[in-house]
C-alpha cells in the first residue's frame, strides 16, 4: 500500500542542457577533470613515454600509498573531521613492521596483524578523545601526529631500520629482505600491475562498502551532515567517531606496511606531510571539507588525478620547484570549481 | 489630531516636545508573511514604553527595523524630529539607538573594557588607548553601581553581571533610545531590583526605554505606556493606568480561534497505567549558580491523551522534553516511568529504544540532515529496521519511506532528492515521518507546526489525532495558544521551571493560560 507521491514541477527549466545538469554531479566533474589530465598526458607525452603501459603502472603504484591514506581521510572528512596524524602513524607502522619482520624475524601472519592493531589503536585513541572531550579534531590529531612521530623515532632509536643488522659486538651484518617485503613490492599479471595498487583498490572497495552499503556509512554521513540532529535521531555519535578515526588509523597502518616494503626499510622520517597529500586528494576529488557530502568514488578519481599530474610532470622533466607550484595551483582551482557547483 | 479641550491640546504639545522617536506606518514582509502591517510606535524622553504581544506578533521585527537590521518596505522613522533611515546596526548605534538583546552580544573572551568599547574603540592613529578605555568603562559601570574589574574577561562573570555589562555598553554609547528585550529572563530577584533602579536613573537622565517582557508584574511595575502588537497589527497603545490586566491579556490574545481540529477528545482509559509518568522531575542548568531549568515537575500522560505543556520562552517546558529524551546537558533527577516501568533518560538512543520520540522545535538545526535525501532522513531513527546485520536494504528503506510519505501526503518530486530542497511544511513532514518509522509510543512534540503554512498545520493536527487514536501518548508544546487549547485534552502551565497551573480542556481559556504562564496568580485561588 505504498502511497503515490504527488510530483511537483521542477523549479529548474524543463529543457536544461544535459551537461549543465551533469556538471552538478560531483562524480561527473571529477571524471571530466581526470579526462583532461589524461589528454594533457597524450599531448605532453614525454617523448612517447605516456604511451607505454609501464608509465601508467608506475603512476598507479606511486599514487597508491597516498590513495590508501586518502580512503581513511575521506571517511573522517565526511564526519566533518580531519586526521593530521596519518603520515606519522604510517612512519610508526613502517618502523614497527621492519623491526618485527627484519630484526625479530616474525612471520607476516603475526607481524601484519600486530602492525594493523598499532595503527587502529592510534586512530581509536584520537577518535575517543575527540568524542569524549569534544575537542576539535584538528588539535587532537595534530597531537597524535607529533606523538606518533616521536614513537616512531623511539622504537627505531632514531635510525632507519634496514637489513643491516647490528650484532652484539657492534658490527653490521646484512640479512635478506623478508619475503613479505618482496611480495608487496612485486608486480602481478605479467609485471603489469603492482601489488600495492591492488592493496589500494582493496581499500577503496572496503571503504566504499562501508560508506555506501552499510548502516555504518549512513551514520558517518549523518554525523557530518548535522551532528546534533544525528544524535537526536539515536545515532551513536561517540562510538562512530572512534570507528571513523580507527579506520583512518587502520588504513595508515596498511600504507605504512606498503611503504616499508617499497623502501625495504623502516624510516622514522618517512611519510612526512603525507596527511596533507591525502587531504588534497580528498578535496580534489570533490568531497566537502564541511562534512556530510562526498564519497570514496571521488577519492579514487582524486588519487588518479594527483597521481597522473605528478607522473606527467615528471616524464616531461619539469623541475621539482615548478611541479610543486603547479600542484598548489591545481588544488585551489579544484576547490573553486567545487564551490561553483553548490 | 484635534482635541476639543485646550488642556489636552497642551498635553499633546508637551508630549510632542519630549518625543524622542516616532515610527509611523511601518510595514515589513518576509516572503509571503506580513510581519508588520502599518504599525505606529512612539517613544518619549523619560518614559518606559512596554512593547507586548505573543510570539510572532512582530515585536522583534519592529525592534530590528529600529536597530537597522531590517529595512521596512513602508513607513518612516523620525528620531528627535529628524527623518532617518538606518541601513545597518552601526548607523543606528551612531544615532544613539542601543539594543540590548536577549542573547548577550558580548565577546566572552575579551575584557570588560574592550567589550564596552567594541566597535567604537578609543584610539589615536590606530593605536588603542587602553587606559582611556578602562577609565571610561569604569565610569560607565559606576553609574550602574557595578563594581567589577574592567580588565577581567567577560566570560568569567555570572550571566546577571554580564547582562548589566551589556547595559553598560549601551550607556557608554551615550544612547538615549534604549531597547531592552526581556532583560530579566536570566536575572534573579535582587538583580532585577538593581536593573529597575538603573532604569529609573535612565529615565531621570531623559532616556527613553522600549521594554519587551512577557511578565505581567514587570509591566505594571515599570511601564508608563504600553503598545500591544498581534499578528503584525498595532492593536492598542495606552497609558498603563488605563489598561487593566485582563484587558491587556485580551488584547494580546485576540479572539480569532482556528476551527477546532481535535475531532475526538478520546477519553483516556482510567484503568490503564499511565504511558508516561514523571514525578519530581528536575533539570539543573548546565552552568552552575543558575536556577534549575525544570524544578520538581510531576505529571502523567495516558494512552491516547494529548497533554499540552504551556509556558513562555524560558519557562523550562522545552528543556523538560529534551531532558526526558536524554538530550539535556544539565543534571537530571526525579522518577520517570514508561508504562509502569522505571526509565532513566541517558541518551536519545536509549530513549528511542524505550519508544520515545522527540520532535524538536528547530527542524533545520536539530531535526534534519539537510544535505541527505528524504528517504535516508525518514529512516534515520530506525536504520536498524532497514539494515539487518548492518547491510542497508535500499528497497526496504524506499518502501518504508514511500509508505510514510503517502501517509503524510508529502509533496516531493522524488524521495531521493535532498531534504533541503523541500518547503518548510514538507520538511516538517519528513521529521514526523522519521518518528513514525521509529514506531514510538510516547511522542514529545516541541512546536510541531512552527513555520509551516496553514494547510500543513491542519494536516499535522490530523496526524496528531490519528496518533492519539492509535493509543500514543503525546506531550505538546506550542507557543500558539489557540493551537494548544484546540489540541490538548489537558493543559499544565510552567513558569520559571515550575508547574504553576493545570486546566482541563473545558476550563482552559487563552486568558487563564497566558495569565498563569506570565506568572500571574492562578485564577482559581483569587
Amino acid at each position: 500500500m505504498s502511497g503515490e507521491l504527488k510530483s511537483i514541477p521542477s523549479l529548474s527549466p524543463a529543457h536544461e542542457a544535459w551537461w549543465r545538469e551533469a556538471l552538478r554531479n560531483p562524480i561527473f566533474t571529477a571524471a571530466v577533470a581526470f579526462g583532461l589530465v589524461l589528454v594533457l598526458g597524450l599531448i605532453f607525452s614525454g617523448d612517447g613515454a605516456f604511451y607505454k603501459w609501464g608509465t601508467h603502472r608506475d603512476a598507479l603504484r606511486q599514487a597508491s600509498v597516498y590513495g590508501i591514506l586518502a580512503c581513511g581521510m575521506t571517511v573522517v572528512i565526511i564526519t566533518a573531521g580531519i586526521d593530521l596524524s596519518v603520515g606519522s602513524v604510517l612512519a610508526l607502522v613502517a618502523v614497527s613492521f621492519s623491526i618485527l619482520s627484519i630484526h625479530w624475524g616474525w612471520s607476516p601472519w603475526l607481524a601484519i596483524p600486530a602492525c594493523l592493531a598499532v595503527g587502529t589503536a592510534c586512530g581509536a585513541v584520537t577518535g575517543g578523545i575527540i568524542a569524549r572531550f569534544a575537542i576539535q579534531p584538528f588539535i587532537v590529531t595534530l597531537s597524535m601526529m607529533v606523538f606518533a612521530r616521536g614513537m616512531a623515532k623511539y622504537v627505531s632509536g632514531g635510525m632507519k631500520v634496514s637489513t643491516a643488522v647490528q650484532g652484539a659486538d657492534g658490527t653490521y651484518s646484512y640479512v635478506d629482505v623478508p619475503g613479505i617485503f618482496r611480495l608487496i613490492d612485486s608486480r602481478l599479471l605479467g609485471e603489469n600491475l603492482s601489488v600495492v595498487s591492488l592493496i589500494f583498490l582493496a581499500c577503496v572497495v572496503v571503504s566504499w562498502i562501508g560508506l555506501s552499503r552499510l548502516r555504518w556509512g549512513r551514520y558517518v554521513y549523518a554525523i557530518g551532515g548535522n551532528e546534533a540532529a544525528a544524535r537526536l535521531s539515536g545515532v551513536p555519535v561517540g562510538v562512530m567517531k572512534v570507528a571513523a578515526y580507527g579506520l583512518a588509523g587502520l588504513f595508515a597502518a596498511v600504507a605504512g606496511i606498503c611503504q616499508a616494503a617499497q623502501e625495504q626499510q623502516g624510516d622514522p622520517e618517512t611519510g612526512m606531510a603525507y596527511e596533507l597529500s591525502a587531504i588534497a586528494i580528498v578535496v580534489i576529488g570533490g568531497t566537502n571539507l564541511m562534512g556530510g557530502r562526498g564519497g570514496i568514488g571521488l577519492t579514487l578519481l582524486g588519487t588518479l588525478i594527483i597521481g597522473y599530474i605528478e607522473k606527467i610532470l615528471s616524464i616531461n622533466a619539469v623541475a621539482e620547484a615548478n611541479r610543486l607550484m603547479l600542484t598548489g595551483a591545481i588544488i585551489v582551482a579544484a576547490v573553486l570549481i567545487q564551490r561553483r557547483r553548490v | 489630531m484635534v482635541t476639543a479641550s485646550a488642556q489636552a491640546h497642551a498635553d499633546e504639545q508637551q508630549a510632542e516636545n519630549h518625543l524622542l522617536l516616532r515610527m509611523s506606518g511601518i510595514s515589513k514582509s518576509f516572503g509571503a508573511i506580513r510581519a508588520l502591517k502599518q504599525v505606529d510606535f512612539d517613544l518619549r524622553a523619560g518614559e518606559v514604553h512596554v512593547l507586548a504581544g505573543e510570539n510572532g506578533a512582530g515585536k522583534s521585527t519592529l525592534i530590528k527595523i529600529l536597530g537597522g537590521v531590517h529595512q521596512p518596505e513602508e513607513g518612516q522613522i523620525h528620531l528627535r524630529g529628524r527623518l532617518l533611515r538606518f541601513h545597518s546596526p552601526r548607523e543606528a548605534a551612531a544615532e544613539g539607538v542601543a539594543i540590548i538583546h536577549q542573547e548577550l552580544s558580548l565577546v566572552p573572551a575579551m575584557s570588560v573594557a574592550d567589550n564596552i568599547f567594541l566597535g567604537h574603540e578609543r584610539s589615536a592613529g590606530g593605536w588603542l588607548r587602553y587606559a582611556e578605555q578602562q577609565r571610561g568603562a569604569l565610569e560607565a559601570l559606576g553609574r550602574l553601581g557595578l563594581d567589577v574589574d574592567v580588565r577581567q574577561t567577560v566570560g568569567t562573570f555570572p550571566i546577571a553581571t554580564q547582562q548589566l555589562i551589556e547595559i553598560t555598553k549601551a550607556l557608554a554609547l551615550d544612547a538615549d533610545v534604549i531597547v531592552m528585550d526581556e532583560p530579566t529572563s536570566a536575572l534573579r530577584e535582587p538583580e532585577v531590583e538593581r536593573l529597575f533602579d538603573v532604569i529609573g536613573e535612565l529615565k531621570q537622565r531623559g532616556c527613553g526605554i522600549i521594554y519587551i517582557t512577557h511578565k505581567l508584574e514587570e509591566v505594571y511595575r515599570i511601564a508608563d505606556r504600553i503598545t500591544v502588537l498581534r499578528d503584525g497589527d498595532h492593536i492598542v497603545t495606552a497609558r498603563m493606568t488605563e489598561l487593566p490586566a485582563d484587558a491587556l491579556v485580551r488584547s494580546m490574545v485576540g479572539h480569532d480561534l482556528p476551527e477546532s481540529a481535535r475531532t475526538v477528545a478520546e477519553a483516556p482509559l482510567s484503568s490503564q497505567t499511565a504511558r508516561l509518568a514523571i514525578r519530581d522531575f528536575s533539570v539543573q542548568a548546565a552552568r552552575r549558580g543558575l536556577r534549575p531549568l525544570v524544578d520538581r515537575v510531576s505529571f502523567e500522560v495516558r494512552a491516547g491523551e494529548i497533554l499540552g505543556l504551556a509556558g513562555l520562552a524560558g519557562s523550562g517546558n522545552s528543556d523538560l522534553l529534551s531532558a526526558l529524551f536524554g538530550a539535556q546537558r544539565g543534571r537530571v533527577s526525579g522518577h520517570v516511568r514508561i508504562e509502569g516501568q522505571p526509565y532513566r533518560p541517558t541518551s536519545p538512543r536509549a530513549a528511542i529504544r524505550r519508544g520515545i520520540a522527540l520532535v524538536t522545535n528547530d527542524r533545520q538545526r536539530t531535526g534534519l540532515i539537510l544535505g541527505m535525501n528524504i528517504a535516508a532522513n525518514m529512516t534515520l531513527a530506525s536504520v536498524a529496521r532497514v539494515s539487518p546485520a548492518g547491510w542497508l536494504n535500499f528497497a526496504h528503506e524506499m518502501q518504508l519511506a514511500e509508505r510514510v510519505a503517502g501517509d503524510l501526503d508529502l509533496r516531493a518530486a522524488s524521495l531521493t532528492q535532498p531534504v533541503a530542497t523541500l518547503s518548510g511544511g514538507n520538511q516538517q513532514k519528513v521529521v514526523l515521518g522519521k518518528w513514525l518509522n521509529a514506531q514510538p509510543r510516547v511522542l514529545l512534540l516541541d512546536e510541531p507546526t512552527r513555520g509551516v503554512d496553514v494547510g500543513a498545520k491542519q494536516e499535522i493536527y490530523q496526524l496528531m489525532n490519528r496518533w492519539s487514536r492509535a493509543g500514543h501518548a503525546i506531550v505538546l508544546i506550542t507557543s500558539e495558544l489557540p493551537e494548544l487549547l484546540m489540541m490538548s485534552d489537558r493543559i499544565i502551565v510552567m513558569h520559571r521551571g515550575k508547574v504553576v497551573a493545570g486546566f482541563d480542556r473545558a476550563e482552559a481559556t487563552q486568558e487563564r493560560v497566558l495569565h498563569a504562564a506570565m506568572g500571574g496568580a492562578v485564577a482559581s485561588s483569587e
